[in-house]
């Protein structure tokens, strides 16, 4: 007996987003889901997620040598890895994240930061990703600056949270860009910080929300439920949460024990860190993210390999 | 909630006056403050305030829906008005027919007749639980009207998710009736059960307070209790703050709405949208 076909219809959409404008030779366009990745209609999961690599405004120093080596010599050269990331690994978009201006990290000023990310811009068409350091006094500091470097560019800016949000909403708005709100793995706090920042006047077409990514064996399941209750809340229509997904995979994986200890009783160490990382974006994929951010290279190949059979390749 | 704003209704004084001097200020502004306070249909009532009840709603259908894009809800007991109403409706942004019971004595194919419109003009439609012997006491002949009204529909066309099935409040004050409103629970409990999805379930709220003290009490009240039962619509008066904070927070307490520190103005910001 044929079993009939099971599909889910949704009432609800998550919002299209296209970033890149300016001197961008590329647009990237994210969201638009009407349906659940497994939806069973292929026609309305909407845009292809995509792929940001991350490139650090200063050399890394704790990077494991699995990650540090797939880079070879560029870690010192933001401009060149932006390059390598697009041209060799093939990222839709470049991640520009500011560890180096963290005030425990190298405590970098603005112009150091304004120069990083002309040069990137500069290296690469596609459309990029402003990432501050967490800190928020340096953030509110430097990423204004930032932004205003990349006036027209429709760059992605993060993050704003609950309680330090206005300054870089009030620049997202200035500069024509789009912003990512963070909440803690707290599906409250991420529907309050959207009202928040709509309140002071940024349309919610142009947010993009990310809670705390967890990766494999460190909260990845939680951050996979409170996504997909996200998504499911988009598709039935609540219009605060239907804003696009972002999750952090690279960083979270290659700051866990599994990844980079040298150990050998505990597989390769070449192929350990990557596949950790290659796993957790799968499954994270699955809850409903439109822009997951990577760092190993063999992992986004895997990812990407991914994303081609559930949502077609790419044209 | 699918709130259905109550007040442009010609038994309101502002609105007996607004038709009897052929004025649409009053009309414009009532159809755009309900509208921001989050109707997901506007009700458009004649009632006894023109002897010409047909080019009366026709004024009131032009008038609102110019003012506003929310869906209007025509509400007449007679087929004619609400015919003529629909003959200027823009029908494209949807429309609500309110209402028909089973049968009545003067004309038993009342129900076939508003769902014939509803259906040509891919509208919906509010059926009550009331035939030729008026509004039944029991829970059982509550759900089995709202079997014969959703078979009925359904042969015509009309799926459950345009069906309102309206399990009609009585004042509570009137004899005998204040064992209603758990027999309507008991009732709207089994009407969802009839079909996936289910018909929606509506009832004008303000009609259990008829005649009482505390009338606001006991709307709001009553509100909550039957949206915990699967209400999930109601005719009220939207400008009542207090109930639409109330029907925010029943939807949060029920998980169809995410919480948020903000989330009685979340639910403002979304109401009207979300329906």
């Amino acid at each position: 007996m044929p079993l009939p076909a099971v599909q889910e219809s949704y009432s609800g959409r998550v919002n299209e987003v296209t970033l890149g404008g300016g001197t961008r030779k590329k647009q990237v366009t994210i969201g638009g889901a009407k349906t659940i990745v497994y939806g069973g209609d292929r026609t309305v999961t909407g845009r292809r997620p995509v792929i940001a690599i991350d490139v650090l405004d200063a050399a890394p120093q704790d990077w494991a040598p699995v990650l540090a080596e797939a880079y070879g010599n560029v870690l010192s050269d933001p401009a060149a890895w932006a390059k390598k990331a697009v041209e060799e690994f093939g990222a839709d978009l470049v991640c520009l994240k500011f560890d180096g201006i963290h005030p425990d990290k190298g405590n970098l000023g603005a112009a150091e930061s304004v120069a990083v990310t002309k040069k990137v811009l500069a290296a690469v068409g596609v459309p990029v990703i402003l990432w501050g350091s967490g800190s928020d006094e340096k953030d509110n500091a430097v990423m204004p600056k930032v932004s205003e470097a990349a006036k027209g560019e429709k760059v992605l800016l993060g993050t704003v949270t609950q309680d330090n949000y206005k300054s870089l909403t009030a620049t997202a708005l200035a500069d024509g860009h789009f912003l990512i709100a963070q909440a803690p793995l707290d599906i409250n706090i991420a529907k309050q910080v959207n009202i928040l920042v709509s309140d002071m006047g940024l349309p919610l077409e142009s947010l993009v929300m990310f809670q705390t990514t967890g990766t494999l064996g460190y909260g990845m399941e939680y951050a996979y439920s409170i996504q997909e209750r996200e998504r499911l809340a988009a598709l039935t229509g609540d219009k605060l949460m239907a804003a696009p997904v972002i999750c952090d995979v690279g960083y979270e994986t290659w700051r866990c024990k599994e990844s980079k200890a040298d150990l050998p009783q505990w597989g390769d160490a070449a192929k350990r860190g990557p596949l950790w990382e290659a796993t957790t974006a799968v499954s994270l994929l699955q809850s409903g993210v439109d822009i997951v951010r990577m760092r190993h290279p063999a992992a986004v190949a895997v990812v990407k390999a991914y994303i081609d059979s559930v949502w077609g390749a790419a044209t | 909630m699918i709130a259905i704003g109550e007040r442009i209704n010609g038994q309101f004084t502002d609105v007996k006056q607004a038709i009897a001097d052929h004025d649409p200020a009053a009309i414009i502004s009532l159809a755009k403050r309900q509208a921001e306070a989050g109707a997901a249909y506007l009700d458009i009532n004649v009632g006894t305030a023109a002897a010409d009840q047909e080019g009366t709603i026709k004024w009131l259908v032009e008038v609102a829906q110019k003012a506003v894009p929310t869906p209007l809800c025509l509400d007449s007991q007679k087929p004619q008005v609400i015919k003529a109403g629909l003959s200027v409706c823009d029908t494209a942004r949807g429309v609500l027919l309110n209402s028909t019971p089973l049968n009545k004595k003067s004309d038993p194919d009342v129900l076939a007749k508003y769902a014939e419109m509803a259906q040509s003009s891919g509208g919906s439609l509010i059926a009550l639980t009331m035939d030729r012997e008026g509004v039944p006491q029991s829970t059982d002949r509550r759900v089995e009207m709202a079997a014969e009204i959703l078979t009925k529909c359904m042969e015509i066309g009309i799926t459950p998710e345009r069906l309102f099935i309206d399990p009609i409040i009585l004042p509570v004050n009137v004899p005998g009736a204040q064992s209603q409103p758990t027999n309507i629970m008991a009732a709207i409990d089994q009407i969802r059960l009839m079909s996936d999805p289910p018909p929606h379930i509506t009832m004008g709220l303000s009609n259990v307070s008829q005649g009482t003290t505390e009338r606001s009490l006991i709307n709001r009240t009553f509100l909550a209790m039957a949206m915990a039962h699967g209400a999930d619509s109601a005719i009220v008066d939207v400008l009542d703050d207090t109930l639409v904070d109330l029907v925010a927070t029943v939807e949060m307490l029920m998980n169809k709405q995410i919480y948020s520190d903000s989330f009685l103005k979340a639910y403002r910001s979304v109401a009207g949208a979300m329906h």
